[in-house]
């Protein structure tokens, strides 16, 4: 199967049959992968992780997931590239399709890119992560992650903690898993997590006690540490105190709950450093579902399966 | 050139006149406005039959780039996009570069848009020096160059004080202080209204209350000075009940609305769309229906587009790099006909004060209806004609439009300028 749209720009708009799919199609790539299997699904098609934001550990994924299935990666960093600044971004994105490149994969500061990218060109645009709007792979990831662990997803609760507000994950895991049928209650101070977003179908709490009772997966957000500088938190000291999850409190949440970050962690500050070696953490196996869940999304996206 | 407007349906409410009428023009002027007037030999027809004839409209705020960015509009193409929206008359904000704040400047947009015989230009000077908020500008000297208004418009004056002086100020020229109502802390790097919406789609959002707080301050400051204010383009269900609360009270305040807020909500944003892209941001449903509401009841006072050129690079980019504003002028009209006047929320009456007779008595300026004597500036309608919102056909330079595409009936059939045929079926005449 392949995806209605030739991109994927958002969990927003992807239907349940398709995150069905794209999530068993990972789960193929899973074992392949952990298997040694050699795919060359992809071969000869060019793949280009155009990153305006520094993040080794997504366009690692993404390279390391567009080699798997054969194809050839061009890493473009522009933070760190000798880019003449201001140059403007649909010529250089324009450039390299002229050089010939079947996927995009772009990572960006600003909210709204990858659409404005992807109505622009004729490859196919794979958001990999846009200013606060969304982050889609990392949703797939957390997905498939919740699914080995627990066996389902419908019907779960899903307590997600931390700063919502500045969030593309927590956008995205909001998409996601309500779509495939678990609560999700968002949690954060007031000022990181202003009560409108829960038109978008979330439960809202300030007050983590409430989203963890009883929660079957639980997942931390990574704090900026910029946003409290802009005076968002009082001080980073309140907001452990307040926010920070420790054993304590995750035994609110159910005995086999799950316990995720996007990472990476600033320790100590989202998770009470002991956390990070508790069973219940599912954080290493999301960076291997990661990998499997971008085989399957540029899989599916450029016909290689 | 001397006219007869033939068998058009006149609409003017000065005279309390929506009837079936000629209009008869010489040397410039109206000569008179009668049932079955005879042309002289020497005067051309315009037939109007099944058209409305109305009193020249004017459009008190729109952005003409010119000095300083004329890639993004001149004062001509500003003229011809005004001429051919159906404005006899446009109001010029002063925050091109350099900023309209000295009485040469004003002299020399006047100069510039006079050779032109297109529409007619009224420049609105910086209420502050620079439009930097700091220090107020020589009115009276700017006033005697020609300004009819002061705004720093594109931004508000932030300080409380330098805005109470330009309002006591400006009383000695009895000019009104036109005010972008807008708390620059509560939008600082703000991208659409902020609501579920922009939670949704990640953008930073700009709070109607960034808008209110303004509106309320310099409410508060009419009340203190006595001054005459303005409140331009607004957007919020809110500001709308504040300038009811200062009506009742007697504050002297007008206010305008732009065809964008009243018809338009926050998820025409929908896919990071920049043509939708505004300041004050389009915001919600329950916004545009107490604008409309407002508008019906006679609480505000000024339909103006707040035309805002930008070249199609700067707007065909990223959503949170595009810049603020939207090509209006030429797209007001058949707005107002087709989505306030034929579903019966405003009359032709209605419209036309909106549209011409009010904005002349709030400024000032000649015009507003077609009493014997006046200047001939007219605008002539034809309430049938349907046709979809194509900015290929702007004379503005600025093609950006929420609109475009958009099937509106009621398009501007001529606009005269002092007698003179300016436009005529979408087409600029050349003198
Ligand atoms: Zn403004």
């Amino acid at each position: 199967m392949r995806l209605r749209s030739k991109d994927l720009l958002g969990l927003e708009e992807l239907s349940v049959e398709e995150i069905r799919s794209l999530l068993e199609a990972a789960r193929r790539y899973r074992r392949a992968y952990a298997a040694g299997e050699r795919l060359n699904s992809l071969r000869g098609r060019r793949v280009v992780n155009l990153f305006y934001e520094p993040s080794t550990r997504t366009r690692t994924s993404f390279e390391i997931a567009a080699r798997s299935l054969g194809a050839e990666v061009v890493n473009i960093n522009v933070a760190a590239s000798s880019m003449v600044k201001g140059e403007n971004l649909l010529d250089t994105v324009t450039t390299l399709e002229s050089m010939g490149l079947a996927c995009l994969v772009i990572r960006h500061s600003s909210a709204g890119v990858p659409h404005f990218l992807a109505s622009r060109i004729r490859a196919a645009v794979v958001n990999a992560g846009d200013g606060w709007h969304e982050h889609p792979t990392q949703a797939l990831l957390d997905l498939l992650t919740i699914q080995e662990r627990k066996g389902r997803l419908h019907g779960l609760k899903v307590a997600i903690i931390g700063d919502i507000l500045h969030s593309r994950v927590a956008r995205s895991d909001l998409w996601g898993l309500s779509k495939v049928g678990a609560e999700v209650w968002l949690c954060g101070p007031p000022t990181l997590l202003p009560p409108a977003l829960g038109q978008m179908g979330a439960r809202i709490t300030w007050r983590p006690e409430e989203a963890l009772e009883g929660a079957d997966v639980v997942i931390a957000l990574r704090l900026q540490g910029e946003r409290q500088v802009q005076g968002l938190l009082p001080s980073l000291r309140e907001y452990r105190r307040l926010y920070r999850l420790t054993a304590e409190r995750l035994s609110l949440a159910a005995p086999d709950a799950v316990l995720m970050h996007p990472g990476p962690v600033n320790r100590g500050v989202e998770l009470s450093p002991e956390l990070l070696e508790d069973p219940r953490s599912a954080i290493a196996e999301q960076v291997t579902n990661g990998v499997a869940v971008r085989m399957a999304v540029l899989s599916l996206l450029l016909g290689g399966e | 050139m001397n006219w007869l407007i033939k068998g058009g349906r006149v609409v003017d409410p000065a005279q309390g006149l929506d009837d079936v009428r000629d209009v008869l023009v010489r040397d410039g002027r109206i000569i008179k406005v009668g049932p079955n007037l005879k042309a002289a030999p020497d005067c051309k027809e315009l037939e109007a039959t099944g058209k409305v004839v109305a009193p020249g409209f004017i459009d008190m705020h729109v952005h003409l780039r010119e000095p300083g960015q004329e890639d993004k509009e001149t004062i001509e193409s500003g003229l011809r996009a005004a001429a051919r929206g159906g404005f006899t008359a446009v109001c010029c904000m002063p925050n091109t570069d350099p900023p309209l704040d000295n009485p040469a400047l004003i002299a020399y947009v006047l100069q510039k848009s006079r050779e032109l015989n297109l529409s007619r230009l009224y420049p609105i000077a910086n209420i502050t020096k620079g439009g930097r908020g700091e220090e107020i500008s020589e009115m009276v000297e700017l006033a005697e160059a020609g300004a009819v208004a002061f705004s720093d418009d594109g931004r508000p004056v932030p300080n409380s004080r330098v805005m109470r002086q330009a309002m006591e100020y400006a009383r000695l020229v009895n000019r009104p202080i036109v005010s972008h109502c807008e708390d620059l802390e509560l939008t600082r790097g703000g991208q659409m209204n902020e609501g579920p919406y922009s939670y949704r789609w990640g953008l930073r959002g700009m709070p109607a209350a960034a808008e209110e707080i303004m509106v309320a301050r310099d409410l508060r400051l009419a009340a203190l000075t006595g001054g005459r204010l303005h409140l331009a383009h607004l957007s919020s269900r809110g500001s709308v009940e504040l300038l009811r609360l200062a009506r009742r009270e007697g504050i002297p305040v007008t206010a305008e609305v732009t065809p964008h807020h009243l018809l338009l909500t926050e998820e025409t944003v929908k896919g990071y769309d920049t043509s939708a892209k505004v300041n004050p941001p389009l915001r919600g449903a329950e916004d545009t229906r107490a604008l409309k509401q407002a508008l019906a009841e006679g609480l505000l006072d000024a339909i103006a587009s707040d035309h805002a050129p930008h070249t199609r690079e700067e707007k065909e980019a990223e959503f949170e790099a595009a810049p603020f504003g939207i090509s209006g002028l030429e797209t007001v009209v058949p707005l107002v006909v087709t989505f306030l006047i034929l579903p019966g929320i405003i009359s032709w009456t209605r419209a036309v004060s909106l549209l011409s007779r009010q904005p002349a008595a709030i400024l000032g300026l000649p015009g507003g209806s077609l009493t014997s004597g006046q200047a001939a500036d007219i605008t002539v309608i034809d309430p049938d004609l349907e046709m979809p919102v194509d900015p290929q056909q702007f004379q503005s330079r600025g093609k950006s439009t929420p609109f475009r595409g958009w099937r509106l009936r009621g398009w501007p059939l001529a606009t005269m300028v002092g007698g003179n045929l300016v436009m005529y079926r979408g087409r600029i005449l050349e003198p």
